[in-house]
C-alpha cells in the first residue's frame, strides 16, 4: 500500500474501505440440442486448383463446443495482458492529475508535492509520460498516463497544440515502422495515444478559443472526450446550460468528439452512443481524500458548505465517466484508435510517399506520377 | 514469449502500482469478448486424404451437421481443392467454418505433383491476406480470413507405416499449416495393432523431422490436458452420422454384424478427444500460430524475395519505405532509360526513311530531267522538219506564182497575137 500523503487532515490510505463490486462472472452457456446456423446456397466449382463455394449450414444437432472459443479467447488476452495510453491536455491547475489518480485510484499521476509552485511552468508545451503496471481481478494493464504541462500557460498559446499532435503522430510513426518489418515482433508494443481527455475550464459561458482550436486540430487524429474540469463551481443549471452551450459551439464548428457519431457501427449502438452524447461533456471533480458521510467513507471534497462526493451521481458526473471510459467502452477506445485513426495515418503516410505495395509497384508508381 | 516480453517492458519503464479500490477494468477481456462475438469468428479447416478415406464423413460427425457434400470420382487427373464456407451458431457466437477437402488425392498413377495443389493453395490464402495487409486503403478488421488453420491429414489405416506421399506431403506442408494426423477408418484395427501403429507413425515423424502441430502447453489451466493429448498423437478416429440405439439413447455408431463401433466412446477411437482438442480447447491457439508463425514466416520470406531487406549491406537498419523509394527510383530510372531508346530509335528510323524518300525523290527528278530533255530534243527535230516543210511550201509557191506569171504572160502574148490576126484578117475584106 502507497503511503498516505500528508496534510495535517485525517486522511488514510484507501484500502479495501470502499469494497470492490463484485463483477459477475459471465453465465457460462448452456449446452444446447438444437441450435439453427444461417443457411447460405451450396454452389461448387472445383477447377484448377482450388474452388471457394458456400455451403448450407444445417441444423446443429447437439453440443459441439464452438462457443468455447470465447472461454479461449478470453484466457489468451488474460495472459498477454493489455495496453492503455491516456493522455490529458488542459490548463494548469484545472485538476488534471487528481482528476487520473482518482479515476485508476492510485498515484498515477506524479503531482507536485503539495501543490507549491516551485516547479516552474514551462515555457513550451513538453510531453511527460509515465507507465504502471496495473492488476485488477486477473487483468493484467499497462497504463501509460501522458501529461502535458504547459499548455495553454504562455501568453501567447498560437500552435501549442503541435508538439502535441507531433507526439500523437510519432506514435503512429513508431508502430507503423514496426509493422512494416520484414522480422516482426510477436506483439508490437502499442505506445499510440488511445485516449485524449480536454480539460475545459468551468466559465460557464462558452469555450475559448484555445479549447476550439485544439480540439479542430486533433479531433481527426486521436479520440477525444472532454470534460468539464472543477465542476462543483457550478450550479446545476449552469452545468446544463454551460454543457448545451459547448456541444452546440463543437458541433458548429464541425468537432467530432469520442464517440463518434460516424462510427457508430449498428442501430443498438447508435442509440446507446446517443446518450452519452447528450451527456458529454462530463462535468467532473476529482479527489483522492476521503470523508466520512451518513457513515460511509466516501472520496470528496470538503468545503465550508457541505462536501462534495465524487462517485455521487447526485453531485458530479464522475462515476457515469469512469464507467463510460473503463468499464464500457475502454476496449472500443483502443479499436477506434487501431482501426480508425492509425489507418488513416497509415493511408496518408504511405500515399505519400508513393505507396508500399511491392506486388504491382508499376501501377502504384504510376497512379502518383499523375 | 510475449508475456515475458511484456513483464520486462513492464519492469523496465513502468512500476507496479497497486489500486487501492476497485476501477473495473477487469472487464476488459468481456469487452473484448463482445467485440469478437458481435464480429463473429472464422475457422478454416483444410482435409486431405485418399478419396474414400472418410474426410467429408468426419467433419459431419465432428461439427454435428450435415454438409451437403456429393462423392467424388476415383479418376480426376489432377489434384483439386474444393472449399466450401458455412455459417454457424451456437448460442450467441458466430462461426463461419470453411471446409477445405482434396478431391482426388493419391488417386493418380504419377502422384508427384499431387502436394504442389495444396502447397498453392495454402500459399494463395496466405497471398491475398498478404495484399490486403499492403494495401494503402485497407480494412484487416472487416476481412475474411481464409488461411488455413487446421490441416488433419488422413493416414490409411494399413497397420504398417506411413506411405510415402504422405510424408512427403507432410513435409512440405509443415513449416506452412498447422499439421494434426489422425488415423481414419479406425475401425478397421484393432487395439494392440493400433498402439504399435501409432507408435511407428510417430517415430517415422520424427526421423523425417516433420513437424506437426503441438498442443500448447504453457498455459497452467490446459497444459496437462494438453500434453497428455499430445502423447495420443495421431488420433484414431471414426465418423459416423447414423445412430443407432444403444441401451435407452440414439448414439452415433457404425453398426457391423458382430458389433457396433460407437463414436463417441472413448474405448472405441479416438474421436472425443480429437474434438476436444480441436475445437474446445484449442482452437484460438490455432488461428493464432497460423498468423503468428506460419503467416510471418511466409510474409518474411515473400518480401525478402522480392528484395527487401529490413538492414542493408552495412547493417544499418533501412525501412521498408527506403528500400521501397530506392525501388520506385531505379524502376523510374528503367522507364526513362527505355523511353529514350525508344526515342533514339524512332529517330533512326525517321532518318533512314528520309533518306529513302530522297533517294527515291533524285531519281524521280532524274528520269523526268531526262524526259523533257528527249521531249525538248523531239520537239526541235519536228520543228526542224516543220521549218524545212515550210520552206519547200515557199518555194513551191514561189515557184507555182512564177510559173503563172509565165503562163499569163503567155497567153497575153498569145491573145495579142490573134488580135492582130484578127484585125488582119478582116482588114483583108
Amino acid at each position: 500500500m502507497h503511503t498516505a500523503v500528508s496534510r495535517g487532515t485525517a486522511v488514510k490510505s484507501m484500502s479495501e474501505i470502499v469494497p470492490p463490486e463484485v463483477r459477475p462472472k459471465p453465465a457460462v452457456p448452456a449446452k444446447p440440442t438444437h441450435v439453427v446456423p444461417s443457411a447460405n446456397v451450396p454452389h461448387v466449382h472445383g477447377s484448377g486448383a482450388a474452388g471457394q463455394g458456400s455451403g448450407g449450414g444445417s441444423t446443429l444437432l447437439g453440443y459441439v463446443g464452438i462457443d468455447t472459443i470465447i472461454e479461449q479467447m478470453r484466457k489468451k488476452t488474460m495472459k498477454t495482458g493489455f495496453d492503455f495510453n491516456i493522455m490529458v491536455v488542459g490548463q494548469s491547475g484545472l485538476g488534471k492529475s487528481t482528476l487520473i489518480n482518482t479515476l485508476f485510484k492510485s498515484q498515477v499521476s506524479r503531482r507536485s508535492s503539495g501543490w507549491s509552485r516551485d516547479e516552474k511552468i514551462p515555457k513550451t508545451v513538453e510531453i511527460k509520460s509515465v507507465s504502471h503496471v496495473i492488476e485488477e481481478g486477473g487483468v493484467k494493464m499497462k497504463l501509460t498516463v501522458i501529461d502535458t504541462p504547459g499548455f495553454g500557460d504562455q501568453i501567447n498559446n498560437e500552435n501549442c497544440w503541435e508538439p502535441i499532435s507531433k507526439y500523437i503522430n510519432e506514435q503512429y510513426e513508431k508502430f507503423l515502422k514496426e509493422e512494416v518489418n520484414i522480422a516482426r515482433k510477436k506483439r508490437i508494443p502499442d505506445t499510440r495515444v488511445h485516449c485524449c481527455l480536454y480539460f475545459i475550464s468551468p466559465t460557464g459561458h462558452s469555450l475559448r478559443q484555445l479549447d476550439i482550436e485544439f480540439m479542430k486540430h486533433l479531433s481527426r487524429t486521436v479520440n477525444i472526450i472532454p470534460v468539464i474540469a472543477k465542476a462543483d463551481t457550478l450550479t446545476l443549471d449552469e452545468k446544463t446550460e454551460f454543457k448545451q452551450k459547448v456541444r452546440k459551439e463543437l458541433e458548429v464548428c464541425g468537432i467530432e468528439f469520442y464517440p463518434q457519431k460516424e462510427f457508430d457501427e449498428d442501430q443498438e449502438d447508435k442509440s446507446d452512443n446517443d446518450k452519452i452524447r447528450e451527456t458529454m461533456p462530463f462535468a467532473v471533480v476529482g479527489s483522492d481524500k476521503e470523508y466520512q458521510v451518513n457513515g460511509k467513507r466516501v472520496l470528496g471534497r470538503k468545503t465550508a458548505w457541505g462536501i462534495v462526493e465524487v462517485e455521487n451521481p447526485n453531485h458530479c458526473e464522475f462515476s457515469l465517466m469512469r464507467d463510460f471510459l473503463i468499464r464500457s467502452h475502454l476496449q472500443d477506445l483502443k479499436e477506434v484508435t487501431h482501426n480508425i485513426h492509425y489507418e488513416t495515418y497509415r493511408a496518408k503516410r504511405l500515399n505519400d510517399n508513393g505507396g508500399l505495395h511491392p506486388v504491382s509497384s508499376s501501377n502504384d508508381t504510376q497512379e502518383s506520377n499523375l | 514469449m510475449a508475456t515475458s516480453d511484456v513483464a520486462r517492458q513492464g519492469e523496465r519503464n513502468a512500476r507496479p502500482l497497486s489500486l487501492s479500490g476497485h476501477v473495473g477494468f477487469d472487464s476488459l477481456p468481456d469487452q473484448l469478448v463482445n467485440k469478437s462475438t458481435s464480429q463473429g469468428f472464422c475457422f478454416n479447416i483444410l482435409c486431405i486424404g485418399e478419396t474414400g478415406i472418410g474426410k467429408s464423413t468426419l467433419m459431419d460427425t465432428l461439427f454435428n451437421t450435415n454438409f451437403e457434400n456429393f462423392e467424388s470420382s476415383h479418376f480426376e487427373p489432377r489434384v483439386k481443392l474444393r472449399a466450401q464456407t458455412y455459417d454457424l451458431q451456437e448460442s450467441n457466437v458466430r462461426l463461419k467454418l470453411t471446409i477445405v477437402n482434396t478431391v482426388g488425392f493419391g488417386d493418380q498413377m504419377n502422384k508427384q505433383e499431387s502436394y504442389q495443389h495444396v502447397v498453392d493453395y495454402i500459399d494463395t490464402q496466405f497471398e491475398s491476406y498478404l495484399q490486403e495487409e499492403l494495401k494503402i486503403k485497407r480494412s484487416l478488421h472487416n476481412y475474411h480470413d481464409s488461411r488455413i488453420h487446421a490441416c488433419l491429414y488422413f493416414i490409411a489405416p494399413s497397420g504398417h507405416s506411413l506411405k510415402s506421399l504422405d510424408l512427403v506431403t507432410m513435409k512440405k506442408l509443415d513449416s506452412k499449416v498447422n499439421i494434426i494426423p489422425v488415423i481414419a477408418k479406425a475401425d478397421t484395427i484393432s487395439k494392440s495393432e493400433l498402439h504399435k501403429f501409432k507408435i511407428k507413425i510417430m517415430s517415422e515423424l520424427v526421423s523425417n523431422g516433420v513437424q506437426i502441430y503441438q498442443f500448447p502447453t504453457d498455459d497452467e489451466t490446459v497444459s496437462k490436458i494438453n500434453t497428455a493429448m499430445n502423447g495420443h498423437l495421431p488420433f484414431a478416429v471414426v465418423g459416423s452420422t447414423e445412430e443407432v440405439k444403444i441401451g435407452n439413447k440414439m448414439v452415433k455408431a457404425r453398426q457391423y454384424p458382430w458389433g457396433v463401433v460407437q463414436v463417441e466412446n472413448e474405448n472405441h477411437c479416438d474421436f472425443v478427444k480429437l474434438r476436444e482438442m480441436l475445437i474446445c480447447v484449442n482452437m484460438e491457439d490455432l488461428r493464432e500460430q497460423t498468423h503468428t508463425r506460419h503467416y510471418e514466416l511466409y510474409r518474411r520470406c515473400k518480401l525478402e524475395e522480392m528484395g527487401f531487406r529490413d538492414t542493408d549491406p552495412e547493417s544499418k537498419p533501412v525501412s521498408l519505405q527506403e528500400t521501397y523509394e530506392a525501388k520506385r527510383q531505379e524502376f523510374l530510372q528503367e522507364l526513362q532509360r527505355r523511353e529514350e531508346e525508344m526515342r533514339q530509335t524512332f529517330v533512326q528510323r525517321v532518318k533512314e526513311k528520309e533518306a529513302e524518300l530522297k533517294e527515291a525523290e533524285r531519281e524521280l527528278q532524274g528520269k523526268f530531267e531526262q524526259l523533257k530533255r528527249l521531249h525538248m530534243e523531239e520537239k526541235s527535230k519536228l520543228d526542224e522538219k516543220r521549218k524545212s516543210l515550210e520552206d519547200e511550201m515557199s518555194s513551191f509557191s514561189k515557184k507555182k506564182a512564177a510559173a503563172e506569171l509565165l503562163q499569163g504572160q503567155a497567153f497575153t502574148a498569145n491573145s495579142n497575137l490573134k488580135k492582130d490576126k484578127d484585125r488582119k484578117n478582116s482588114g483583108f475584106m
